[in-house]
């Protein structure tokens, strides 16, 4: 690459390089355009067309066989919903609680499965496991432990001398239980992720640090932490979307009971459209896109403000 | 590249030749004669083994047609499946399904094949013929007996302490309360299975009908609510249950099976349910207990009306997209199950929770108590439709609301008017005007 460019004739020759030039820095990748064709017509079928469909349905009256045009009454009708509001602050509560607790212990999974301890490679898998297991199985075995007579849990606790609660038949408590649930059965997939973040951390800092006399705790806190953050913006905005739109697990292990205490807005418009008011659950559908993406696009940008390009 | 083109071909034409495989018709649609024809029903064990034994029959005697059955789950997941087939024109030649609001749900002046001319039509029913049809025509054929959502009793625990069955709701309080004297449950309820805690309520609509004449049509007219009396009793009924203590230690997470066995074995005295539920229960997991259990209507609270509320069975449809030789095999397969002897193949194959609602179609004599004890009530005429077979108004959150009523975690009132703002969305739904 020459440093000074020699001095071009007028016409022709100083525009053609100009020209190549430009069309160099407009075409940064090396495969011809019509490569994502294929991918395209999937994500635009499978995907584009749906969602421009939901949006019309939404503001229909739709049974299956006929659809009739009903402007926004399914909206003011699913805002009109009793459950709803119990609904939106159950699947705020449900979504952060689970996603803190992710991240709390994940990270603190991933620093215990990433350091010299036995079994190690065991010890992961385990931790995994639960990750693979199918949603609905680990509610309905979760359901029969948790029952308040016969359960495994309640059981256990009363050798030790102390009565179990209802934990799925107390309207108080049957949120939070099926939040722990789903903390266990998601926790793997955060310590999976803060391990690949852990081990891209240089150990050159490790290193300074142990010159400069840093103990474990000051190792976390300044080196650790910062380091990890990629990790922990994607934990976070993964379990945060997966908790808002989170439906299985609590349909499997209350269906919104006992009553309407455990009724997030997944089971809400579910419940719609079993039904049979399909235009409506369509217009809850709709309304639920809306939330989760006024919430995660300022907090994806929120988090992502300090990262740069290396 | 020359080597690897023709197999690409080859290839290529092999998916295509699997993929419009896929595209194969259903049946065997055709000329001539029909062979078989297929029937959609219910997964339920006692629904197969009905069909098993009508199947079994029908091969006896007709048996150039044999009838094939595909099944689907019970409850709101079946609806979904049954009302998609239909919409994309994929339902089999038959299917068997609800009767009343959720047959009303299905479009059937747009779906199914009217039956008016058919022979059968008058052996039917009144209340059964009213529930299959709107006002352009009739449409299905019942399958399996009628049933009430009533009272089941333990009458081994009446006879030891010495109480009567009562008429009044302050005569079942007071038979409530000597049984939780002696220790055992006064009222065996399992919201565990949500659905079974809508019975009080549902099967209280005989009284409310009875207190108020033409309640029904001012419901779907949106005049008359839950929230004000006669209808309000049933959610009153609900919560005095929960306010005296009378259920069972684990209510909240009994389960339906649990329920009956609890009744069956003479722990609980009472427990509001489906007869047709507990009589199929009994017949399979506790036929030592086909004569201690019995019926007794659900008392009321103001008046001296005391009548059963009844469901109608579920009605066999054709949908239109059956046709030809499949059409006319299946109009025959529906003259046929009418007749007694298909009634006859019916009792067999499973445990009957009431009449039947075709004319020459008597009780066999080995009935459990339960359901010989609702007989007198259908001589005399002291029966009820029930809600959902009179209005098309139903809402999704009943079975919630009642166990917020039922554990004391809503009050009644509140309970009644949370129902009547759900139901709205119904209304919406079938473009009532409210």
């Amino acid at each position: 690459m020459t440093l000074v460019r020699p001095a071009a004739p007028a016409g022709t020759a100083a525009s053609r390089p100009a020209r190549r030039d430009s069309r160099r820095a407009g075409r940064r990748s090396p495969y011809p355009s019509w490569f994502f064709l294929p991918a395209g017509v999937f994500y635009l079928v499978l995907f584009v067309v749906p969602t421009g469909a939901s949006f019309w349905y939404a503001l229909t009256r739709w049974d299956l066989y006929s659809a009739e045009f009903i402007g926004l009454d399914n909206f003011a009708q699913f805002f009109r919903e009793p459950a709803l509001v119990k609904g939106f602050v159950n699947t705020f509560v449900y979504a952060f609680l689970t996603s803190g607790a992710k991240v709390v212990l994940g990270l603190a999974l991933a620093v215990l499965l990433t350091s010299q301890i036995i079994a190690r490679g065991y010890l992961r898998s385990v931790v995994f496991f639960p990750v693979l297991v199918s949603t609905i199985g680990v509610g309905v075995t979760f359901k029969v432990l948790l029952d308040p007579f016969d359960g495994a849990v309640n059981q256990v606790l009363s050798w030790v001398g102390v009565t179990g609660p209802g934990w799925l038949t107390d309207p108080s408590l049957a949120l939070f239980s099926v939040a722990l649930v789903d903390v266990w059965k998601g926790v793997g997939l955060a310590t999976l992720i803060y391990i690949a973040g852990l081990v891209a951390i240089p150990q050159e800092y490790y290193e300074a640090a142990r010159v400069d006399g840093a103990n474990a705790w000051q190792n976390f806190r300044n080196i650790t932490l910062p380091l990890v953050r990629p990790a922990t913006v994607t934990v976070v905005l993964l379990s945060l979307i997966g908790g808002l739109r989170s439906f299985d697990l609590i349909w499997t292990m209350t269906r919104g009971g006992p009553g309407f205490s455990s009724d997030v807005i997944g089971s809400v418009i579910y419940k719609q459209y079993q039904a049979g008011f399909y235009g409506l659950s369509t217009a809850g559908n709709v309304v639920l896109f809306v939330v989760i993406a006024v919430i995660i696009f300022p907090l994806s940008r929120w988090l992502n403000r300090k990262e740069v390009t290396l | 590249m020359n080597r690897t083109r023709p197999l690409t071909a080859g290839a290529a034409a092999v998916a295509a030749a699997l993929a419009l495989t896929a595209c194969g018709g259903s049946g065997d649609a055709g000329d001539g004669e029909a062979t078989s024809l297929s029937v959609y029903i219910d997964s339920t064990p006692a629904s197969v083994e009905l069909w098993d034994g009508l199947k079994a029959a029908y091969a006896e005697e007709n048996p150039d047609v044999t009838i094939e059955v595909e099944t689907h789950p019970a409850g709101s997941e079946g609806d979904n499946l049954v009302k998609t087939r239909l919409a994309t024109g994929e339902m089999n030649d038959l299917f068997w399904y609800n009767s009343g609001s959720l047959f009303q749900a299905l479009k059937p002046d747009q779906n199914l094949v009217p039956l008016d001319d058919e022979d059968w039509v008058d052996t039917l029913d009144d209340n059964f013929a009213t529930v299959v049809s709107t006002d352009q025509g009739l449409y299905g054929a019942p399958v399996g007996a009628s049933f009430a959502g009533a009272v089941i009793y333990n009458k081994d625990i009446y006879a030891d302490l010495g109480l009567q069955v009562p008429t009044t709701w302050d005569d079942y309080m007071a038979n409530n309360q000597a049984i939780k004297d002696a220790g055992l449950v006064a009222v065996a309820q399992s919201y565990g299975d949500t659905w079974t805690s809508q019975v009080p309520v549902l099967g209280d609509f005989y009284n409310v009908e009875a207190a108020e004449p033409g309640w029904a049509d001012a419901y779907t007219a949106g005049d008359a609510k839950f929230a004000d009396q006669p209808a309000l009793a049933g959610f009153e009924h609900l919560q005095e249950v929960f306010d005296a203590g009378l259920m069972n230690e684990d209510f909240a997470s009994a389960t339906y099976d649990d329920a009956v066995k609890m009744l069956a074995e003479g722990q609980a005295a009472h427990y509001p349910m489906l007869t047709g539920n507990v009589a199929a229960a009994i017949g399979e997991n506790y036929p030592d207990a086909a004569d201690s259990l019995g019926v007794f209507p659900l008392p009321s609270s103001q008046g001296d009306a005391n009548g059963l509320t009844v469901w109608m069975p579920n009605g066999t449809y054709i949908p239109k997209t059956t046709e030809g030789p499949q059409l006319d095999a299946a109009k025959e397969f529906l003259a046929w199950l009418v007749t007694p002897d298909s009634c006859a193949a019916q009792a067999e194959a499973s445990t009957l929770g009431g009449p039947f609602v075709v004319d020459g179609c008597d009780l066999p004599d080995d009935v459990p108590a339960l359901v010989s004890d609702m007989q007198p009530y259908f001589d005399s005429g002291d029966t009820g439709l029930a809600l959902e077979f009179l209005s098309p108004i139903k809402g999704p959150a009943l079975e919630q609301i009642t166990v917020e009523v039922g554990s004391g975690i809503r009050s009644a009132e509140d309970g009644a008017a949370l129902y009547d703002e759900d139901v709205v969305k119904q209304a919406q739904q079938l473009g009532l005007d409210w």
